[in-house]
Formats: C-alpha cells, structure tokens, sequence
C-alpha cells in the first residue's frame, strides 16, 4: 500500500516541477493586446513613386557596413528573378509586371511590426521593440534556434550560416543605433531620389496616407498595408494595384501572430494546476485494495 | 552476438550477482562491459554482425561530415536556407522522435499511477526508449542550433518565457532529468548500487506525475511553434486551435507502437538478452500497448476530420495537397488502425506489428509535411535537404541505435538483474571463462535464445 508519506513526497516533488515550469505559464498570459508606443516611428512607402533604382540598397550596404554585394547597385539584371533579404543585403528591391505595359517596384526590409512575431517567439528575448517604433536585436544573447525566421510573417530576418563561431540573424534595424535614436531618418529613406519614402511619427503617417488616397482618386487603392497588417507595422504602404500583385500575402491577417498561439498557451496554466491533482487521485483510486500492490520495496522486481 | 551465442551457449552472460564457484565477488565493471566475455571474444562476435559493418561505413562517412560542420559553419552542410530555416535536424530529429519517445510517461503512468502491474515486464523499455528518443533530439537540436554551446542561455542568461520555444526548452531539460531519474533504477542495479535504486523507487509517483505534465505541455507545445506561420504551413496541417491537440494526441499511439516495434527488433535480434517473463508476456503486452495506440489513433484522426470542419477546410481535399494529405491521413491513420484493431481481434501479432510500423511512419510523415514539406507551400516548391544534411541526419540517427542497443544488451531493461543467490540453486556452478567447451545441457537462465 502506498505510504501516506510517498504519496505525500510525490505531491511535494509535482509542486516543485509545477512551480518550475510554471514561469512559462504565468507570463505567457500576461501577453495582452498592444497598441504600439504613442511617439513610435515608421516609413510610408508610395510604391507608385518608385523607379527602381537600387540606392536605397547601397545606401543601406555602406550605412551597414555591409559585404560587397555579388552583382554592383546600378546592375538592373538582378530585376529578373524575386529577390528576398539575405545576410549581405538588409533591403533588396524587387520588380513587379503588373497589367499590360505597367511595372511597380517594391522595397523589401523589415516592416519593424507593433507587435512582432521574431519578437514573441524568441525564447531569449534577443529582440526589442524600441520605443521608436525599431525592432533590433541582441546579438549576445541569441542561440540560433531560428524560431523568428520561421514565425516573421514577411520572411525577413535571414542568418549568417556561414560563419562557424558566431551565425547570427541579419535584418534591418531601422538603422537604430546611427539614425533613428537621434530622431533622423533611415539612410534609404534619406538617400532616395524620388520621395518614395516619407518617415515621421506613425500616428501621422497613417493620416498622411489616408490623405493622400483621397487627394488622388484613383489613384491609389484604397488600403494602406500595414495599417492592420498582423497588428500594424511601422512601414507601411500605398499603392496603385491590389496589394497581392506586388507580393504581399492578401491573406494576412489583422491580429498580431501570438494571437494564434494563445489558444495553446491559454491552457498551459491549466495543465499545470490541475494535472498533478488529477493523476494523484486517480492513483490512489487505481491501487486502492488492490492486494496493498504498490511495492516500492526492494525486489518489486524480481 | 546472436551468432555468437548460437555457437557459443555456454557463455555466461552477465544477468545478475556473479554465480560461479567464486560465490559474493562481483563482476568488475570490464567484465559487465564486455558481458562477461573476453576483449578478444567481444570483438569477434562485434565484426561478425554484418550490421556493424553498415554502421562502421556510416560512421566512416559521417563522422567527417559532422566534425565538418562545426569547423565550416551550418552553411557547408545544410546551405542557406532563409526561408525554410528548420530542416532534417529539426523536423525529424526533434519533431519526429520527441513523439516517439512519449512512452516514457505513458508506460510510467499505466503502471505506477493507473496500477497496472501487468505492464511491468516493459516498462523499463518505454522508460529508456522515452529517455534515449529526448537525448538524440536533444542531440539532433545541438547540431541545427547556429551556437549550441549557448543552449543554456534561456536557463540562465536570457529570459524569454511569452515564447513556445522558452516552455519546450525548460520542459524539455526537465522532462530529460526525470527520464535520467527514471532509468537510473536499471542502471543502479547493474552497476551494484542499491540504494540509489531504493530512493528512486520512493519517488517513483512523483517523477510519474511530472512526466505527465511536462509531456502533455511540451508534446503539444511543439504543435504551437507552428502556430505561429499561420500563413507557411498548408491550412489543411494548419489550425490555431487544434494544431497542440493535433501533436499531442498523434505522440501518444506514436509513443506506444514505437515500444512495439523496439521489442519486436529487440526479441528478434537479441532473444539472448530478454528473460523468459519478457519472451513470453510480449504478445499479450503488445495486444495490449495496441489497444492503447488504436484508442489514440481514433481519438487523433476525429480531431484531424474536426480541425477541417472547424475552419471549413474541404475545398483544399480537392487539391493536390487534399491527395497528399489523404495519403498521410490514409496510410498513417486509417491503414494503422484497420492493422492494429484487426490485430488485436483476431490475436493476430505480425498484423499489430505491422499497424505498429505505420503509426510510427504516419507520425513523421506528419511532422515532416508541418514543418518541411508543406512549409511556405505558396513558394510553389519544395526544399529539398542537401546530401551532407541528410549524411548527419542518418549518422546520428545511427549512433542512437547503437547507444539503445549497448544500452539494451548490458542494462536489465529486457530481463530482472538476480539479487540473491538462492535463485541460483537449482543450477550447477560452471567456469566463468568456459568458451571452448560443447554445450552439454543449454543453461536456461544465462542463453535462453540458444535455439
């Protein structure tokens, strides 16, 4: 028979594993609904104004201290397939033939989201959303488990796997530690010749886009991306032509990606609470009279 | 070593307490490591296993490869793959063999906590098949990791803990120090400590307990880390909120058959080592996990047919994925489920091992198709590993069947390590080093598989 002592010992060893784990369930709740910092900062991007030019992508290898890129900025043969950002390139510009005789390009960076993906799935906390409206990275703490390549929903950090001793993710940072801190625009959206970018306080730009969706009818699609964009993101989008002819998913949804995750970590808590309960007491309805048979003596198994 | 012991049925396996003339001195730690053979008698009956020579040419080629990849980085061996960044070692290292490997919790729990004695004689076998399926994944993470020497970070220096991953990680460690508790009983008895043993068996309800709770958590979780591509993973593997139940459920018959099929390889290929309790309890044992696998089994297709009902799914059925994962569901699911519940009917246990096979295949198919084959299905390609990826993946995958089977041959996992002498009674003192001479009358305890 099971000593009244054993089971309370097991009762005592569940606790101290469910009071363990139970960090991961506490605070996993605690991941409320988030509006975004008031003075966050973001870009608006008017595809319609780009040409395709690519200095935003060399101005963003040398503000980086990027490698050199395989093929030079002025090199428009790269325009021939779809291009995503890679460890040497934190933006890349892809070509898009939309209707009959009319081509759109659209800039490809970090959309730095008010409620990012990389961010929640990180299990070292090696990103932050800086009050900016930046989402950068810590690269001391990071282990390479490439959680937030698998969750970004825009398919955006990328990892330096060739490097054997220190791989670390690559994305754009908003150019944070040289520029946005201190109030100034990122290097692309300062070098660009033709206005694609505007960058301001968010809050203003989502004004500024509405605005100008009504200034120009026609013009314009009546959506700005990344207003809602699971959860809205800090550069967001105008342009000419549905949204899903210039590569964005127009399936995305409008609530932040941890949104879908919580189904699971809802009952996280619960299991805890209750499971240890649970399982004693049907351990004690199981062996009960059953011939005293619980034999944690020496030679149960003989 | 079947060989060996076919020609050789007097050697005195080490099973127990030393029973030759030399009666209370021990078998020394070389000679429980060789099995109480000779160094020279261990290795020849080591290169007469034509399996050895499969593992030695997949060693030789992928020994290198590995050191290869911790000297050139992850790129030299599984490419740049931005956006499919979790591969072979991941979605079938870790995705694959933690499901296997949730017998542990499940045997621990039907006889430590539901009181099902009769399961004894396998227990041990799903607590080691649970512990080993932990490490390699743990093993296989290591080697997918870009700084595995940083896996400690979310213990220590970093917290993350609104992240899936934070919980896998702490579950995880956790989980693999109750294992190392659990098995440790097997290892205790070998290696001559009881006491140890004695105070793990004290707190045998309590590491049970735990198991159950870090396994329904940490199974489950593994389904949330896709939660979080709602748009990557194909909608028919993809549903926010069956998509835990979905891993969790599936890793329970997938734990079980897993048990299956070990012991049907282990009292096949090493008859020699299992007792005669195990040899012959087995049929009626395996009946029973199947029993268990098929309830599972029923339980996880109704929850696949009710996630696509729940986000209304059918029309995807009509596409090429719909045939894929018919064949998934079809083959993995339904063909087991026909296997084992008619196995089970008509007793018949070569249809219960072959159910057995196909739950397990349908589970990585299952794991694979989540984060690989289906993953950013609307790329319209699918990322094929690179060779050197694959190399690593079968070398370690190797170098765990030979840890469970050094494990299997020397731990009284499948047979009772003999404590007292007086079980020795009935049988005649004979020479520790009798090699040469014929066998006369086969010693039933130390080479029951003789025939």
């Amino acid at each position: 028979m099971i000593e009244r002592r054993d089971f309370l010992k097991g009762c005592l060893a569940c606790g101290v594993t469910a009071a363990t784990v139970g960090v991961a369930g506490t605070n996993a709740l605690a991941a409320g609904s988030f509006e975004g910092y008031p003075d966050s900062m973001g870009v608006l991007v008017d595809l319609t104004r780009c040409v395709g030019c690519r200095s935003c992508e060399a101005a963003c290898n040398a503000e980086q201290k990027l490698p050199e890129p395989d093929l030079p900025f002025d090199d428009m043969s790269v325009f021939k397939e779809k291009r995503r950002t890679t460890e040497k390139a934190y933006t890349v510009v892809n070509q898009y033939k939309v209707a009959d005789k009319e081509t759109l390009f659209r800039k490809i960076q970090c959309n730095h989201c008010t409620e990012p993906a990389c961010l929640s799935s990180c299990f070292v906390n090696a990103y932050t959303k800086t009050k900016e409206g930046a989402v950068i990275y810590n690269a001391k703490v990071c282990v390479g488990c490439r959680n937030c390549m698998i969750a970004c929903p825009f398919n955006i950090p990328a990892y330096s796997y060739s490097s054997a001793l220190n791989p670390l993710v690559k994305k754009c940072i908003f150019c944070y530690d040289t520029r946005v801190k201190d109030g100034k625009p990122p290097a692309c959206v300062e070098i660009c010749p033709q206005q694609v970018m505007t960058f301001g306080r968010r809050a203003d730009l989502i004004k500024l886009g509405h605005d100008r969706i009504q200034a120009n009818p026609g013009k314009y699609v009546d959506k700005l991306f990344g207003e809602k964009a699971v959860g809205g993101t800090s550069w967001m989008y105008l342009s000419s032509v549905d949204f899903d002819k210039v590569g964005f998913d127009k399936n995305m949804q409008n609530e932040p990606i941890i949104s879908n995750v919580k189904d699971f970590l809802g009952f996280v808590p619960m299991v805890l609470a209750i499971w240890p309960a649970l399982f004693s007491g049907v351990h004690l309805l199981a062996t009960k009279n059953k011939d005293g048979h619980h034999d944690h003596e020496e030679g149960d198994h003989q | 070593m079947k060989l060996f012991m076919a020609r050789n049925p007097n050697t005195p396996m080490v099973n127990s307490l030393r029973k030759d003339n030399d009666k209370g001195r021990p078998w020394t730690l070389m000679e429980k490591i060789f099995l109480g053979l000779t160094p020279q008698q261990y290795l020849s009956q080591a290169v007469s296993n034509p399996l050895n020579w499969v593992f030695a040419v997949i060693f030789a080629v992928g020994i290198p490869v590995i050191i290869g990849r911790f000297i050139f980085g992850l790129s030299w061996a599984v490419g740049d793959p931005y956006d499919n960044a979790w591969g072979l070692f991941l979605g079938f290292g870790l995705f694959g063999m933690v499901p296997l490997s949730s017998s542990g919790f499940q045997l621990g729990t039907a006889v430590e906590v539901f009181g099902r004695h009769d399961l004894e004689p396998i227990e041990r076998l799903g607590l080691l098949n649970g512990l080993l399926g932990y490490l390699f994944a743990v093993i296989f993470l290591l080697h997918d990791l870009g700084q595995p020497w940083r896996l400690i970070y979310p213990m220590f220096v970093s917290w993350g803990p609104e992240a899936v991953l934070f919980l896998v990680a702490w579950h995880v460690a956790t989980y693999l120090s109750v294992q190392v508790a659990e098995v440790s009983t097997s290892f205790f008895e070998w290696m001559g400590w009881p006491a140890g043993r004695t105070m793990i068996k004290k707190m045998a309800l309590g590491l049970t307990v735990a198991g159950i709770i870090l396994s329904t958590l940490h199974q489950g979780a593994l389904g949330a880390l896709s939660t979080y591509a709602p748009g990557k993973v194909h909608p028919l593997w993809y549903s926010s909120a069956f998509q835990w139940l979905y891993f969790f459920v599936s890793s329970l018959p997938g734990g079980l058959c897993m048990v299956i099929v070990v012991s049907t390889i282990a009292v096949k290929t090493m008859g020699w080592r299992c007792d005669d309790t195990f040899k012959n309890s087995l049929p009626k044992l395996q009946i029973a996990l199947a029993k268990g696998a098929s309830m599972g089994l029923i339980t996880y297709l109704t929850i696949r047919l009710i996630g696509i009902a729940h986000d209304n799914k059918w029309a995807y059925l009509a596409t090429g994925w719909g045939a894929w994962w018919l064949f998934e569901i079809g083959f993995g699911v339904l063909l087991s489920l026909v296997l084992l519940t008619a196995g089970i009917r008509r007793n018949n246990i070569t249809l219960v091992r072959m159910g057995a096979w196909t739950t397990i295949l349908g589970v990585i198919l299952h794991r694979l198709n989540v984060y690989m084959i289906t993953f950013n299905w609307q790329q319209g390609h699918i990322h094929v590993p690179p060779l050197k990826e694959i190399i690593i993946a079968v070398t370690i995958y190797s170098i765990y069947i030979v840890t469970y089977r050094a494990i299997l041959y020397r731990w009284p996992i499948l047979f009772k390590w003999k404590t007292r002498y007086s079980e020795y009674a009935v049988l005649e003192p004979k020479p520790a080093a009798a090699t040469t001479a014929p066998a006369v009358l086969p010693e039933p305890e130390a080479c029951p598989s003789a025939k």
